[in-house]
């Protein structure tokens, strides 16, 4: 007797958790496919079990949307929670539905001509104090702007030097120069900005159509579809009226067949003789001022990288190995075996040295 | 360009900021769109284009005035105006004998037209013609598609995307399970797509995960496809190209097989053998006596050699 009712009891308990279950669960032919983090659910079933509904057509689509949505809320609680004040908060994974930009992607800027300077020598922007103490006002004040610590507009005296005409104004003096200085910063970062645009032109641009492209990268798409045929561009045909285009071509300049004998019989000695002779030849002040900007780069890109890897994983070995290739200035060839590194005392050290200084300069293989 | 790149930089703080918010970023704004009424417009479609600004709201500008243009035939208005109010979705009302009820649908990259799909509306049943409390704006709408027409045809792989653009809102990370009370769901039958909104009704059902109810509450629109504008293929592929730091980074020596098994690798150096630690036995262990006697033999060794 009591068995029995302990079985029933137990199938009772199954026959609930059943029925709790099948009021959540939706049976579908294909499974739904989500993408949770934009709260998307994608039915592929053939929609054809609603082609023959006239009037219940809103019973019929309410129904596949409640079963829709109670899949994609299935989904929805299965992922790791939270509670926030009182709230229960489902953390989204990332969407995966790729969609389009609204605008184009950022392009990295041009260094600017300090920029570059900067790098190059490692110079790093020292960290400034906000606030400098004024003696005449007797407080602490800002180190530019209003009411900064030293203003020079402010004075009531100005004492006329000792070189200088007592008649000039020296305040206008003044006021003229600090317009000079606004002028020429002004013109300096109107310039780096052209060549940051110069710079950001010739990557491509034109290639991709835009939409509104100038008619000069319009044409110059033009020139590169033109030469990217099998026999670069030798039997494409031009339009009827299509001029040829100008300055297409790299321009080499040739000397003359004849003309001045003299000065080709001169160069051509000297091509012999150089060649014949057997020491090569070293220019020593350029070599060594390569060699110093060499140097700088290198140090530079050490504290760089140091400092990176400091800020980033903090306290790990120093930087890896030496970098191949100093800046693209550099190119060209060296002259003379200079193989191996030159100390060439500290760094930072600009302007050239004599070549009197470095007699090492020439080693030889 | 940056805001301070500009040939005339911007004077006030806030100028800069107004600037700062319309460059183009790593991870961009949310979407805004604009509605436009058409010369033409008639009631119905001056409707739907309310009811899409109360579901799109603050999302959305609804432009109040007639705006007599033809997107089909003259696009510089309409970039014109996402110039202007910095919107990259937008959505066109008109109405002639020739397409009645007419809706252009469609997004911008970079302030030109990217995609426009124009439908036409067949039936409208309005946000106040169904009586019923509404949900609060702003809340983000769960959307469901159904029918597989949206994978088959081009057209309407990418009128899937742009309705998913279009109502997704804004992207978070994370969201409170009771406040999910809004449902989108598309139908695709019969050459027919079937628009229609609905408010979610949590019931117990025993277990962790609610049992759903729907109650129909928003516009809901039966919409069939006409024109379709849609952007070339290159063009496309620009509009989606994903900057490099955004890109998932990929795991590093970890790999899966096919059981499912994960395996890692792990890097180690080089060991010194002889001062490896085996398992103790006991047995071989030296006991005092022998030791001795070992060492005394080595110095005895020792003594020799020298």
């Amino acid at each position: 007797m009591e068995g029995q009712s302990v079985e029933e009891l137990l199938a009772k308990a199954e026959r609930d958790e059943a029925e709790k279950l099948q009021r959540i669960t939706v049976h579908k032919e294909l499974e739904l496919e989500f993408d949770l983090g934009n709260l998307l659910a994608s039915d592929r079933n053939p929609t054809t079990g609603l082609r023959h509904a006239g009037p219940t057509r809103e019973a019929e689509l309410k129904a596949l949307a409640r079963d829709n949505t109670q899949l994609l809320i299935n989904q929805l609680w299965q992922l790791p929670t939270e509670r926030v004040e009182e709230a229960l908060v489902a953390r989204l994974p990332e969407p995966s539905t790729r969609l389009p930009r609204e605008k184009p992607v950022p392009r990295p800027r041009p260094l600017t001509r300090w920029q570059q300077f900067a790098r190059l020598k490692g110079i790093r922007p020292k960290k400034k104090t906000n606030l400098v103490w004024d003696e005449v006002s007797g407080q602490w004040r800002r180190r530019w702007g209003y009411q900064r610590a030293r203003d020079d507009t402010k004075e009531w005296l100005i004492e006329v030097p000792g070189n200088a005409d007592p008649m000039e104004d020296q305040f206008a003096k003044r006021i003229q120069a600090k317009k000079e200085r606004v002028a020429k910063n002004e013109l300096n970062r109107l310039r780096n900005l052209a060549r940051a645009h110069k710079m950001q032109l010739p990557s491509a641009a034109g290639m991709h159509p835009t939409g509104h492209q100038s008619k000069e990268e319009l044409g110059r798409a033009m020139q590169v579809a033109k030469v990217s045929t099998a026999s670069v561009g030798r039997f494409q045909e031009r339009l009827p009226k299509e001029k040829a285009p100008r300055g297409s071509g790299k321009k080499r300049k040739f000397q003359p067949l004849f003309g001045d004998f003299a000065a080709e019989r001169k160069s051509q000695l000297e091509m012999l003789r150089v060649m014949n002779s057997k020491k090569p030849q070293l220019d020593i002040t350029r070599a060594t001022n390569k060699q110093m900007r060499e140097e700088d780069q290198e140090e530079a890109a050490k504290r760089r990288k140091m400092s990176q890897k400091g800020k980033r994983k903090g306290g790990r070995q120093g930087p890896g190995g030496k970098r191949k290739g100093g800046t693209p200035s550099q190119g060209g060839k060296r002259k003379g075996g200079l193989g191996g590194k030159m100390n060439s005392g500290p760094p930072g050290l600009s302007g050239k040295r004599k070549g009197g200084q470095h007699q090492g300069g020439k080693r030889r293989k | 360009m940056d805001a301070l790149d500009r040939v005339v930089k911007p004077k006030t703080k806030r100028a800069k900021r107004f600037l700062e918010k319309r460059e183009p970023k790593l991870s961009e704004n949310i979407k805004n769109a604009m509605l436009i009424k058409g010369g033409n417009a008639n009631l119905t479609v001056t409707q739907v284009l309310r009811d899409v600004y109360a579901l799109k709201k603050p999302y959305g500008i609804l432009y109040k005035k007639k705006n007599i243009t033809r997107p089909f035939e003259d696009q510089t208005s309409l970039e014109f105006f996402s110039k202007k109010s910095d919107c990259s979705l937008f959505m066109f009302g008109s109405h002639n004998k020739k397409r009645p009820n007419n809706l252009v649908i469609g997004r911008m990259y970079d302030y030109h037209v990217l995609d426009m799909i124009e439908l036409g509306i067949e039936k409208f049943v309005s946000l106040k013609d169904i009586k019923n409390s509404k949900c609060p704006e702003g809340t983000k709408p769960m959307l469901i598609f159904a029918g597989d027409d949206f994978d088959v045809t081009e057209d309407y792989r990418r009128l899937k995307s742009l309705f998913i653009d279009f109502f997704r809102g804004p992207t978070v990370s994370n969201i409170r399970l009771a406040g999910l009370e809004f449902v989108l769901h598309f139908t695709a039958l019969n050459g027919k797509i079937y628009f229609r909104s609905y408010k979610l009704l949590l019931k117990k059902s025993g277990c962790r995960t609610p049992r759903i109810e729907l109650e129909e509450m928003g516009p809901s629109l039966d919409l069939v496809l006409r024109r379709t504008h849609l952007a070339s293929d290159d063009l496309y592929k620009l509009s989606m190209k994903m900057p490099k730091a955004l890109k998932p980074k990929k795991k590093k020596n970890v790999s899966h097989d096919t059981f499912g098994t994960t395996y890692g690798r792990i890097h180690m150096q080089k060991q010194d053998l002889s001062k490896l630690q085996t398992r103790k036995m006991k047995g071989l262990k030296k006991r005092p006596a022998e030791r001795k006697a070992e060492d005394e033999e080595n110095k005895s060794k020792r003594i020799k050699k020298n």
